[in-house]
């Protein structure tokens, strides 16, 4: 019998702990095929953030380090330097990466810091229960903005993958989506891209993935893919912000 | 190999350099910043790496990662520098990382000033960062033994898989003295097998973390970092005691306030009291026994603790001497470093009320 | 013995360079040396001293509060450190830039123009070497021989040309106060 699916040598075989309908589940199985299709898990090592993917170390099946929150970026310069030859990635959300890690995403970019960050975007913080994120849209309701989001009290939603794509240290930055089969394949491409970005030694490469989080915004799976494509994806339009050849 | 003069920040950062260090990871601030230029110039000429980091908080972490990746590593800042990187030492401590990190200690609270202080003996000595923990703390008074320890130091950070702090001061960091790289009780170090650098199937997978989410586990965890730091309080106590043996009253001191002591104890002399030093060399551990011991000496009629803070270490003195003599305080805060001659005046206020 | 000298001036005088090589000259000669600058904003363009102690015995503390001798290099270091020194010690005063007189007269008081000096031999930066040989010519502190040898170490073989002025100013300030 031929064998047409299997899980990805690059995931353990611990069950994810994520909520119904919840896409981190969707990209950790990304990463983990692109980590097995380059043939590369035995030479990597992964960063934890603090938030919803905290335990991103129990499931992906290489070493693993867990660091404090917004520190990723930072915990991987120091491993990457370490070990130039070893494939380093950190795994965020984005009030990781977008609220308490700006100046640590920041400065990883702007040094050209040759690692990949997987960026998880759901525009609102799961872990804590709901409240607002960085990139919390206009309007959007969460436990902090109970009225919506005020742009005159709580500022604007911030393009991160736009913001990053002007610094000369970032090789590679695509923002992509899983609401749909026909996006979570191009979601595999760009992460595969950013690891080859890697291995090319071309410096730092991020995947922004727009993601879903049905829980905190009260909302079926359905609904919540429906809503991350009509509300999401206008803001924060998808694409290639930045590729060096 | 001869000596050299050194200002004690590039001995510190050269010690680091012999004892293998080849990763540092700081951020500028006065009165520390001779480490990292130091660094900047001699990690490329060794096939090291130096960054600049963004902040002292992301210095930290970059010292997370290499240690966890099995490198001897290196962070130097200052005071308000140090509290910004508690949040990650306290990690490192959890995540049992070994690696060592230089406080050259100015006067706070807050911004505070530039000149030499040891306000910060608490946040040293108790924990510093959120947690059950502790660092190991070494206080050197010269530039000499700021060298040994430091080579010393990644020894025993790696031996018992805990971050090490060497506490100097501003005076230590920019004063110049003649010193000798030296390699003496090298010990043997366990294997990094813990470090994540690939994980090929010949070994479990490593994962370096703290995060335990059940209470039971977390327990186990906190319970086995202490009975390390059990071996440590046995095993690593340094301390020096100079003039003790018929001393009326016994000075405790450390760093560049313990180099002061030694004038005023000729000073002393002179004036016919008889003073004895304890200059606890390691902070934590402290040297309690030795304050027990020489507590029940007949002799020894009282304690003064003297400081560049308000009062820090003295209630780790007050602990060791348990009540046995009275034990007394005098001290002075950021860049007012007392003098010989009003340490010599305490001594005899305090001989005065003893005596009464 | 113990010498326990201030060199106080501004910055760009040498004050510094002077007193880590009358300490590196201590060192080579096997004596227990301290070097200890002041530090901070006081620097940026402000005084700036040195505590320098040479002894046969192990430095105690390396902060000078009763000075065997003041090297003032400017007004205002003569104005902050002539009370450091200690009674019957030694106070060594720039004249070139400092014109009023010491007002001690417990302690042995030269008067260098060192400036002048310095300027005789072609360049006013050696004024600080002037003075650094007047002070060794009167205190015996260290020889001659280890500081033109301290000198080789500091300067470095790229400024090796500048040893022989340097020498020559030594000597100038040590025959000056003969």
């Amino acid at each position: 019998m031929i064998k047409v699916f299997e899980r990805p040598k690059s995931l353990t075989d611990k069950p994810f702990h994520y909520c119904p309908g919840c896409t981190h589940g969707i990209v950790h199985r990304l990463v983990a095929e692109v980590m097995d299709e380059l043939n590369i898990r035995e030479r990597t090592v992964g960063v934890a953030p603090v938030g919803c993917a905290v335990f991103a170390y129990e499931y992906f099946n290489c070493d693993m380090q867990e660091a404090a929150h917004g520190r990723a970026p930072a915990v991987a310069t120091g491993i990457k330097r370490v070990l130039p030859d070893c494939v380093v990635f950190t795994y965020q959300g984005d009030g990781d990466l977008a609220a308490i890690g700006t100046a640590e995403i920041v400065h990883a970019a702007t040094r050209g810091e040759n690692i990949t960050t997987v960026f998880i975007n759901n525009a609102i913080y799961g872990m804590t229960g709901g409240q607002m994120a960085p990139t919390t849209l206009i309007g959007q309701v969460t436990a902090t903005t109970p009225y919506g989001r005020d742009k005159d009290r709580a500022g604007y939603p911030v393009r991160m993958s736009e913001m990053l794509a002007t610094l000369e240290g970032s090789a590679y930055i695509e923002r992509v989506s899983v609401h749909d089969i026909k996006h979570i394949t191009q979601a595999k491409k760009a992460v595969k891209k950013a690891f080859e970005t890697q291995l090319a030694g071309k410096g730092f490469s991020m995947v922004e993935v727009l993601s879903t989080c049905p829980t905190n915004w009260g909302m079926t799976p359905a609904e919540a893919l429906k809503w991350l494509e009509t509300n999401m994806i206008p803001y924060y339009p998808l694409g290639v912000k930045k590729e060096v050849e | 190999m001869s000596k050299v003069l050194m200002k004690g920040n590039e001995a510190i950062a050269e010690a680091a350099i012999r004892a293998g260090c080849r990763y540092f990871f700081g951020y500028p601030i006065t009165p520390q910043n001779e480490i990292p230029a130091y660094m900047a110039k001699r990690m490329p000429e060794t096939g090291g790496c130096f960054i600049q980091a963004e902040s002292e908080v992301s210095a930290i972490n970059m010292v997370y990662g290499a240690a966890g990746a099995g490198a001897r590593v290196m962070t130097s800042s200052s005071s308000p520098g140090i509290s910004l990187k508690q949040e990650g030492i306290s990690y490192m401590a959890a995540a049992e990382l070994p690696c060592v990190i230089v406080n050259m200690v100015r006067g706070g609270p807050g911004l505070g000033g530039i000149q030499p202080a040891q306000s910060d003996y608490f946040q040293a000595t108790k924990g510093g960062g959120h947690g059950d923990y502790h660092l190991v703390v070494l206080a050197p008074s010269t530039i000499q033994e700021a060298a040994d320890l430091v080579i010393e130091g990644f020894d025993i950070a790696d031996q018992y898989r805990n971050p090490v702090m060497i506490l100097g001061d501003g005076i230590l960091g920019q004063m110049m003295e003649p010193v000798e790289f030296r390699f003496s009780n090298r010990r043997e170090l366990p294997p990094k097998t813990w470090a994540t650098t690939g994980h090929t199937g010949e070994r479990p997978r490593n994962i370096i973390n703290s995060l335990i989410i059940d209470p039971q586990a977390l327990e186990d965890h906190v319970n086995r970092i202490y009975q390390k730091y059990g071996h440590i309080m046995k095993n690593e106590v340094k301390v020096e005691c100079c003039n003790c043996d018929n001393a009326d009253i016994i000075v405790a001191a450390y760093g560049t306030t313990s180099r002061i002591v030694k004038s005023v104890i000729y000073l002393a002399r002179q004036e016919g009291i008889d003073v004895g030093l304890i200059r606890p060399i390691t902070l934590w551990p402290f040297p309690a026994n030795e304050f027990s011991r020489w507590a029940d000496r007949q002799h020894v009629k009282a304690f003064l603790t003297v400081e560049m803070s308000t009062g820090q270490m003295v209630e780790d003195v007050r602990l060791g001497v348990n009540g046995k003599k009275p034990v007394f305080f005098y001290g002075r805060t950021g860049g007012m470093v007392p003098e010989p001659s009003a340490i010599l005046e305490e001594i005899k206020k305090v001989m005065r009320s003893v005596m009464k | 013995m113990t010498h326990q000298i201030i060199i106080a001036g501004f910055g760009g005088q040498g004050i510094m360079s002077m007193g880590q090589l009358l300490a590196y000259a201590g060192m080579l000669e096997d004596k227990n040396v301290s070097w200890l600058p002041s530090y901070g904003p006081e620097m940026r363009g402000g005084t700036a001293n040195c505590n320098v102690i040479i002894s046969d015995d192990m430095v105690a503390s390396p902060i000078i509060t009763k000075a065997t001798a003041v090297i003032a290099m400017n007004k205002p270091s003569l104005d902050k450190f002539e009370n450091a020194v200690s009674r019957g010690g030694l106070l060594l005063i720039n004249s070139s830039l400092i014109d009023r007189k010491a007002s001690r007269d417990d302690i042995e008081v030269c008067y260098i123009p060192a400036n002048e000096i310095a300027e005789k031999l072609g360049n006013s930066r050696v004024a600080n070497m002037v003075m650094l040989g007047s002070y060794i010519a009167k205190s015996n502190a260290v020889s001659p021989g280890s500081v033109i040898n301290s000198l080789t170490k500091v300067l470095g073989s790229s400024k090796a040309h500048f040893i022989p002025i340097n020498q020559k100013a030594l000597s100038m300030g040590a025959e000056y106060v003969k």
